[in-house]
This record gives C-alpha cells, sequence and structure tokens, in this order.
C-alpha cells in the first residue's frame, strides 16, 4: 500500500496550551481513514494543520511524497489535498452552481484569467454540472448557496471539496447535525464521490464511521491513543477506557 | 534649547488633546468594531457649540454644557443611525459615518458660515504663566493640560473603578463574551459611543479656542486621530495615548524643522547636482514632508503590524 | 482570517448567470451606444453637453470603483488616486506632444492614463491588497492622503495650487476631427465610455471577475480551493486602477486643467457614493449612480447653497433605508412585476409618496431660509420657494414651514404600515406561486 499522507511527530500549541502533542500518522492510497475522539482532543485543529489553516509549532507533513509542512492553503490545495468544513463554509451569496464552479476554477487551468469567458469553458461548465448532480442539488441549481436547507448546504460543502478533484479528501464531520435520513443520505455521498480516493474524515457519529472507515485513529489529548481496523479499535481496552463504553453500544 | 521646551510644552498640550480625542474613538473602535469616520465633527461641534454657549451665559458654563449636549447627540447618533446600519455590517457602518462626516459640515456651513467664528480664550486665562528663557508662557495651554490630565485620571479611575467601566474593559477584549454574560451590549455601546462623542466635545471646547473654530477644523484633525487610533493599536487605551503623544511631537517639530536630505549630503560633502530631478526630491525640508509623515507611518503598521503598537488584536 | 471578510459582508444579491444569450447583450449594448448617440442631439445647450461628458466619465470611474467594492469586497477610500494620477500624466503627454516631442492621437491620450493608472495601481496595489477589510480601507486612505499632500511637495510635476492647464487640440484635424468643439469630445467620451463598460462587464463574465465574487464572499474558503485571495485582490485593483486611469485621461482633454483636488479624498468619496447610491450589488448601479449624482452636482447647485446638505442627508438615508442602493429597489420589484402584482403596492407608494414630498417641502423650506438667516446681508431676508413668497424675519414663515415639515413626517411615518401590509401581502403571494 502506497502513502497518500504521513505526518511526523506533529505539534501545535496556543500559547501555553499544547493542543496537539506529537501526532504520528500514516494514510495510505485509496484509504478511508477515520479520526475519532472526545470534544477538545484537537479534531479540528489536526485538520487546520494538514490544510495548511494554521502553521505547525513543529514536526511535518509529507502529501504523496511532497513536503507541505507550513505550506500556504492554496499550495496544499492545488497539490491535491482539499477539506471540508466543520461549520459550514460556502460562497452563501452566490448560485449552488456558481459555487462548485469557482471550486473547481484553479484545476482546470484558468488561474487568474480575464481573457476567458465563463460561459464558453465547457470542460468547465460540464464538470460542475456533473457535480451538482452528483451532490443531488441539480434542481437547486440556479439558487443562491445561502438560501439552502441545512443538509443541502452541507451536500455543497462536499461538493466544493471534491470538485478540484483532489486526491486526498478531509471531510471536517460531515453528517454534524443532520437527522438520520440526511445522515444516511449522507454517508452513500461521501462513499460515491470518494470512490478511488484517500478520505480522511472526523465524525462522532459511529455508524458513519464503521459503515464508511477502513482504519481509524484515536485521538485523546492531542496524541494518537490507537490506529486500527474498526475491529481492532472496537475491541481495544484503552479505547474503550478513554470513550467509557461509548464505543462498544 | 528655548526653541526646544517650547515646542516640547506645546507638542504635550497638542498630545494630550489628541489623546482626549483618539480615546473616545478607540474604545468605540475596539468595542465596535467601526471606525468612527464622524468622530472629529463632534469635536467640531463642541467648539461650536461653546463659542454659542459663552456668546450668552460665558465659558464656564460652556465648558460643562457643551461636551454634554455632544455627548447625548453623539447617544442619539448610536441609537437611531449607527445601530440601523450595524445591520449590514460595517461597510455600511463606515459609510454612515463617512456620510455624518459631510453632513455635520454642512450644517456647520448652515447655522455658523463658513468663516472662522470668534471664538475666544476666555479673559481670566488670558495671561501669561510663566516665562522660559525669554518666551513668556500662555496660561491657557497650561489650563489645556490641566483638563486633559484631570480628564485622563476620571477616565482611567472610571475604567478601573467602576461596574460600568469593567463592562466596558471587558468588552474591548471579548465583546461575545460580555454578550453571552447577559450584559445589555447594545445600552452599553450607546453610553460608550455617547461618551467618546462627549469627550471629543470637551476636546473641542478647549481647543477650539486655542487654534481655530472654522468649519475645516473636523477634515484637519480627523485624519490625525485616525492615525493616532491605527497606530496605537486595536483595543489599548496606552496605546492610543502612546500615539498621540508621539504623533503631536512629530507633528509640531516637523513644521519647525528646515533641514532637508540635500543639506545633510552638502555638509557631509556630497557635491549634489542642482539640475537634476532627483534634488527635488532630496531637498524637500522635513517642514514640507510633514503632512505626509503620519500617514506613511500609518500605512506602514498596518502592513507589517497590524494590531498596532500595544493592540492585543488586529484591526 | 474569516472575521476580515465577514466584517465586510453587505447585502449583495448575486451577479446574473453567466449564460446571458449573446444576443441580449448585443442588444442590450446597442441600445446604450443608441442612447449615447441620441443625447447631444435631445439636449443641445452648451450646459448640457459638458454635464453628459461629465458622466461620460463619472461612469467609467464608478463602474471602475465598483470593481474593488462592489466585486471584490474591498473598500477603498482612495481610488482616485488612480483616476487623478492617471489625469496628470495625461496633461504632461499632451503637453509633450503639443512640444513636438513625440506624437500620438489625441483619440488615444485615455489609454496613456490608463497605464499610468495601472502603474500606480501595482505599486500601491502591492501594499494595500495585503490586507482586507478595514485595514485595507485604512491604507487606501493612508495612501489617498500621502499622495494628495505630496501634491503640493512636488510642484514641478502637480503644478502647485493652480494645476497643469493642456490644450487638447493638437495639430490639423484627423478626418475632420480637432476635438475643439465639445460635441467632439462628447463622442470620445461616450466611445471610450461604451468600450470601457462592455471590457468591465466582460471581465465579470471571466474566471479573475468570478472568483472576485467568491474572495468577496468568503475569501477563507477561496484559499482552500486553490486561489490565493490576495493575488485575486490584486489583479482586480490593477485593472481598476487602469480603468480609473482611462477615466482621468479623458477628464483632462475634457477639462484641460487638471489640480490637486482630482486625487485627493473629496474625490474619492465622490466616487464611492457614486457607486453606492446606484447600487453597488448590480454591475449597472455604479451606472445609474453616476448619472445620478452628476446631474445632482450640477442641476441642484444651481438652485441652492445648501446642495451638499440635501445631498448629504440623501446619501445617509440611502445607507440606512437602501443599502442596496437605486438598483436594489428597482430589482426588488422585479418579481412583483413579472407576477403581475406590482399594482398592490402602488396605493401605499402613493400615500407614502405624498406624505414624503410634503415633508421634502417643509424640510427645504426651513433649510433655505436658516440659510438666508445666516448669509443675512448676502442674500437678503425674502425670497420666493416653490411660488410662495417667504420672509425670513417673520415668525409666519417659521412656523409654517415646521408644521409642513413634522406633518408631512408624522403622516409619512403613520402610512409606512401601508406599505408593510401591501408587501407583505405580496411575498405571501409570491412564495405561494412559487410553492405552486
Amino acid at each position: 500500500m502506497s502513502v497518500a499522507l504521513e505526518l511526523h511527530d506533529v505539534r501545535k500549541s496556543f500559547g501555553r496550551t499544547q493542543i496537539i502533542n506529537g501526532v504520528n500518522l500514516t494514510v495510505g492510497k485509496s484509504e478511508r481513514h477515520a479520526i475519532i475522539g472526545p470534544n477538545g482532543a484537537g479534531k479540528s485543529t489536526l485538520f487546520n494543520l494538514i490544510s495548511g489553516r494554521f502553521p505547525l509549532s513543529s514536526g511535518s507533513i509529507v502529501l504523496d511524497g511532497q513536503d507541505i509542512t507550513n505550506s500556504a492553503p492554496n499550495d496544499i490545495n492545488r497539490r491535491g489535498l482539499a477539506r471540508s468544513f466543520q461549520i459550514t463554509n460556502i460562497f452563501a451569496k452566490m448560485s449552488v452552481f456558481e459555487n462548485v464552479r469557482c471550486a473547481l476554477l484553479w484545476s482546470s487551468g484558468h488561474r487568474y484569467s480575464f481573457w476567458h469567458r465563463m460561459g464558453f469553458l465547457s470542460g468547465v461548465n460540464e464538470r460542475a454540472q456533473e457535480i451538482v448532480e452528483r451532490i443531488g442539488l441539480a434542481r437547486r441549481r440556479d439558487r443562491l448557496a445561502g438560501v439552502l436547507s441545512y443538509a443541502e448546504q452541507r451536500a455543497l460543502e462536499i461538493g466544493i471539496t471534491i470538485a478540484g478533484g483532489a486526491e486526498v479528501i478531509l471531510l471536517d464531520e460531515p453528517t454534524a447535525g443532520m437527522s438520520h435520513s440526511e445522515t444516511a443520505d449522507a454517508v452513500e455521498l461521501i462513499r460515491t464521490v470518494t470512490q478511488g480516493k484517500t478520505l480522511v474524515m472526523v465524525e462522532h457519529d459511529m455508524g458513519v464511521i464503521f459503515g464508511l472507515a477502513d482504519r481509524i485513529s484515536v485521538l485523546v489529548y492531542g496524541k494518537v491513543l490507537a490506529t486500527g481496523t474498526p475491529a481492532q479499535i472496537r475491541a481495544n481496552p484503552a479505547v474503550r477506557e478513554a470513550y467509557l463504553g461509548a464505543v462498544a453500544e | 534649547m528655548e526653541f526646544f521646551v517650547v515646542q516640547l510644552l506645546n507638542s504635550l498640550s497638542y498630545g494630550l488633546l489628541l489623546f482626549m480625542l483618539s480615546s473616545g474613538l478607540t474604545l468605540i473602535f475596539s468595542m465596535m468594531g467601526v471606525l468612527n469616520f464622524a468622530h472629529a465633527s463632534f469635536y467640531m461641534l463642541g467648539a461650536y457649540f461653546a463659542y454659542q454657549i459663552s456668546q450668552h451665559i460665558g465659558f464656564w458654563p460652556a465648558l460643562v454644557l457643551a461636551p454634554l449636549l455632544v455627548g447625548v447627540l453623539g447617544a442619539a447618533t448610536e441609537r437611531w443611525g449607527l445601530r440601523t446600519a450595524h445591520k449590514y455590517g460595517h461597510v455600511a457602518e463606515l459609510l454612515f459615518t463617512f456620510g455624518l462626516f459631510y453632513l455635520i459640515e454642512e450644517v456647520v456651513h448652515l447655522i455658523w458660515g463658513r468663516a472662522p467664528v470668534d471664538y475666544r480664550i476666555p479673559a481670566a486665562l488670558d495671561f501669561s504663566a510663566f516665562t522660559i528663557f525669554s518666551t513668556s508662557y500662555p496660561a491657557y495651554r497650561v489650563f489645556m493640560m490641566v483638563m486633559s490630565v484631570v480628564m485622563l485620571l476620571s477616565l482611567y479611575l472610571l475604567l478601573t473603578r467602576t461596574r460600568i467601566g469593567l463592562i466596558i474593559q471587558a468588552s474591548l477584549s471579548h465583546p461575545h463574551m460580555v454578550e453571552a454574560l447577559g450584559h445589555n451590549v447594545p445600552r452599553v455601546f450607546m453610553l460608550v459611543f455617547g461618551g467618546g462623542c462627549a469627550l471629543a466635545g470637551l476636546a473641542g471646547v478647549i481647543g477650539g479656542n486655542a487654534f481655530v473654530t472654522e468649519p475645516g477644523m473636523a477634515a484637519a484633525v480627523g485624519t490625525i486621530v485616525f492615525v493616532v487610533v491605527v497606530f496605537g493599536g486595536m483595543g489599548s487605551l496606552a496605546g492610543a495615548f502612546i500615539a498621540s503623544l508621539f504623533f503631536g511631537a512629530v507633528q509640531t517639530f516637523s513644521v519647525a524643522l528646515d533641514h532637508s536630505l540635500a543639506g545633510l549630503l552638502e555638509s557631509l560633502g556630497v557635491a549634489l547636482d542642482t539640475s537634476s530631478g532627483w534634488y527635488d526630491v532630496l531637498s524637500l525640508s522635513i517642514a514640507q514632508m510633514a503632512p505626509v509623515l503620519p500617514y506613511l507611518l500609518m500605512v506602514l503598521m498596518l502592513v507589517f503590524r497590524p494590531m498596532g503598537l500595544l493592540g492585543t488584536r488586529e484591526t | 482570517m474569516k472575521a476580515d471578510t465577514s466584517a465586510l459582508r453587505m447585502p449583495l444579491p448575486a451577479v446574473p448567470d453567466t449564460r446571458f444569450a449573446l444576443g441580449r447583450q448585443v442588444a442590450t449594448w446597442g441600445l446604450v451606444a443608441a442612447v449615447m448617440i441620441v443625447l447631444p442631439m435631445l439636449f443641445t445647450q452648451g450646459f448640457s453637453l459638458s454635464m453628459l461628458s461629465q458622466m461620460g466619465i463619472a461612469v467609467i470611474f464608478a463602474l471602475s470603483y465598483n470593481m474593488l467594492l462592489g466585486q471584490t469586497g474591498m473598500l477603498s477610500f482612495g481610488h482616485a488616486v488612480h483616476f487623478g494620477l492617471g489625469s496628470f500624466v495625461c496633461a504632461h503627454a499632451l503637453n509633450r506632444i503639443g512640444a513636438g516631442e513625440f506624437g500620438l492621437p489625441v483619440t488615444l491620450i485615455p489609454l496613456v492614463g490608463g497605464f499610468a493608472g495601472l502603474a500606480f495601481g501595482i505599486v500601491f496595489g502591492y501594499v494595500t491588497t495585503k490586507r482586507s477589510g478595514t485595514p485595507f480601507a485604512m491604507i487606501s486612505l493612508g495612501i489617498a492622503e500621502m499622495v494628495a499632500a505630496s501634491a503640493l511637495m512636488f510642484p514641478g510635476f502637480f503644478g502647485g495650487e493652480g494645476g497643469i492647464t493642456t490644450n487638447r487640440v493638437l495639430g490639423d484635424p484627423v478626418m475632420g476631427v480637432s476635438y475643439g468643439p465639445q460635441i467632439e469630445v462628447y463622442y470620445l467620451i461616450a466611445g471610450w465610455c461604451l468600450a470601457c463598460m462592455i471590457a468591465m462587464f466582460a471581465l465579470t463574465q471571466t474566471p479573475l471577475g468570478r472568483m472576485a465574487n467568491a474572495v468577496r464572499d468568503n475569501a477563507e474558503r477561496v484559499r482552500f480551493v486553490g486561489y490565493n485571495p490576495t493575488r485575486v485582490r490584486y489583479w482586480m485593483f490593477c485593472l481598476a486602477s487602469f480603468f480609473a486611469g482611462i477615466a482621468g485621461g479623458l477628464a483632462t482633454i475634457n477639462y484641460e486643467i487638471v489640480t490637486a483636488e482630482t486625487l485627493g479624498l473629496m474625490a474619492s468619496g465622490n466616487v464611492l457614493v457614486m457607486a453606492f447610491v446606484g447600487g453597488v450589488g448590480h454591475f449597472f448601479g455604479p451606472v445609474i449612480g453616476a448619472v445620478l449624482v452628476s446631474f445632482l452636482q450640477s442641476a441642484l447647485s444651481t438652485y441652492t447653497k445648501a446642495w451638499l446638505l440635501y445631498f448629504g442627508l440623501f446619501f445617509v438615508m440611502m445607507v440606512l433605508f437602501a443599502p442596496g442602493g437605486i438598483a436594489s429597489l428597482f430589482a426588488v420589484h422585479g418579481a412583483p412585476l413579472r407576477h403581475g402584482l406590482f399594482r398592490r403596492l402602488i396605493p401605499g407608494y402613493l400615500l407614502s409618496g405624498v406624505c414624503l414630498l410634503v415633508m421634502v417641502l417643509g424640510f427645504v423650506a426651513l433649510v433655505e431660509m436658516l440659510y438666508h438667516v445666516e448669509q443675512g446681508a448676502d442674500m437678503g431676508t425674502e425670497f420666493d420657494l416653490f411660488g410662495l413668497h417667504i420672509d425670513v424675519t417673520g415668525a409666519a414663515s417659521w412656523l409654517a414651514a415646521g408644521a409642513v415639515f413634522i406633518a408631512g413626517l408624522v403622516l409619512f411615518v403613520l402610512t409606512l404600515p401601508v406599505i408593510r401590509r401591501a408587501w407583505t401581502h405580496v411575498h405571501g403571494e409570491l412564495q405561494a406561486r412559487d410553492a405552486a
């Protein structure tokens, strides 16, 4: 199994508070890897470090053999890593279609062009349309993203994340706040759109995790407590203790 | 030496006056996140109100009444103007105060005309306080400094010793937390806005007759106060204080200095080609460059240290 | 970070979708061109011709400003810097051409202004666009003040207080055009105005234009789809400076004089007001604003000394009650119009409109009377207003004006619920039809 993403002794502190205390993590290509842990364990911070939102205090991150430690978020994205956000983070005053189109413009090579007309970028428009259909928002195509329902906005969030065709996808609590049926739809969506790609996700819903993940890492107090297959994690006594039986339902 | 001491005193009185303006603006800016373009307009209103009141009942009542009046106007502005604009975000707020700046200037035109008004130093304070070497120093300047220091001390006591002061301090650094604790933040905003305007009004009362009371006085001092606040840093009264004194000194001293880069080079024995276009640039004296300096410093500060001198967070 | 952009967010409607049919675009621009050609034939006095020229320049300038505020979310207080510097460079270029130092047809002079604006945009934009939100606004203000202050430091380039004068008539007429008569200058401005409008509209339909909208909406997210928001802002800043410079060049040709005022804070504030009043959320908003504000500035100032007061009040009221500008007032009526519901709104509008008019009349009377009192000696104490004779020394006039104003205000406030009820009804109806 070749490696997609590697974290070596990653540390992060805000002021005197250590949030991430030396995380080592290896995610293989095409693997679906879930990160779980109690609140405040540093899961979102870890995502912010990987995606370049915050600088590391120490350690290094390697994406597909290239060192991306402390690169700018846009550089990391161009190298094939895309992320979603826990709090919906979309372009609220643009249409669903425009949201997706903006997200795949860079990867289509048009950069800061002011001599191409958007309407005539046929490859881009077709791909955007395809993604809008895949995330199930075809009927909402021309609606402003800000007026969509919560579940629809979460779907759009995933659409923006995958639009650029990144090989490594980071999803931060993609089903948070959803109802049961919405969650089931979201899991299906995540499964299809990340087919053949590397997925790292933070999730609280154990059903989602055990349904999707190939491997799981448990993050507690900024450290990886255990990594393994769902079955291994379920059986791990240390994890059980950390979760006070929450896993063993 | 004589020149230096007199200029130092002048820069101190001017710097303290600037602080009276910038302290209110800093409080407003830090708490509400909006740079009030019209802040100096309230300074101007203070001067004009004081002029009008002193025409009828004298300077001393004006010293109390004018700032109060300006404060009430400020609070009303917050309540019926800014609060509405706030709903549409910071751009609308900024534009509202920007429009207010022009509006107040026009109202002043309308009521008091375009020429300076005859707002004079009261006779009781129109004498020489002391003599430095051969220059006699006016008592009114001393009065200005005393007033500023008294104001400064009362502001300090208000902020550290009273309940409302503690709430204001807390909302300087953590506005959302204060709201979460159940304080009526809009009312605190209104009080702070009114209070800040009253301070600006007071500065107008004591500055208007020391300098000149005219419709252009708001524009003249407005951008400098901006510079002071941005330079001093968001949420920092201490920063605003240091920046006020600093820019008071920069403005007072630089206009009096005739030195230029060309002069320096020539005294170092460098021969300069006076016909070249660069000579124009090199021969600019510090006095000529004085108007640019504050803005240059502000831009550099914003680019390299956006939190300002002593700021606690980014603007 | 995120707070930066959300802090500067306003209710901005979406830019219409790209697939604006080509035919419709050609028709729109054809109509604009036709209007531009016909206007000077309808308004033939010299006064209107110079006003139309002024409007053409203002339209380019306001649209270029909106590339910053409306499209990229950058509130600049220093856009006139690029207009003014472009103007000065053009004045020097014209003078050099006049002196025979080099040759360039006057028709292309605005391009010189454009490149001058662009050059300064590249320099100033590099510093300014490193920040967004309020710091951006403050830096732009600082640079505007710096440039304005340096105008007095370098009299060689800026001509000191008097400014730089120039002559737009150079050499022999080309194809019968000498740019001596104002009408020829008008058509030059109109031609450039149309070209710039089309170019700036086309820009909104490009990847850069679209990413500018994305940066305006959510700069944080833009960084995670591969774009550098600072770069997007920088590009937009440079291009906006280019168009501002073109407008500045046209101003040089039009007025044949450039003073330091053209790059000052007042001028920057003016273009901001034009764009905002027109509506920054719509492409054509600033066009409406530029035309209206130019008109008011020329027309109102001939009637009353208090015009800046009226204008300032109008602006503040727009900020408070119609922050989307005039364009948004049109836009909100689009749906009711299409569904034939507009007539439900008419009674309320008429009712409140009349009350508003009464209030404005009273207010104007009060303001004009105040002006007459203040300027007593120069203006006299008696004057005619709206066909009425007013004597500011008598209490009757004051009482009457005050009463009219207060009655208008009270009635206006009382009639507002009628409009509100009508809108509630229209909204309900629209939603019902949308669901069906």
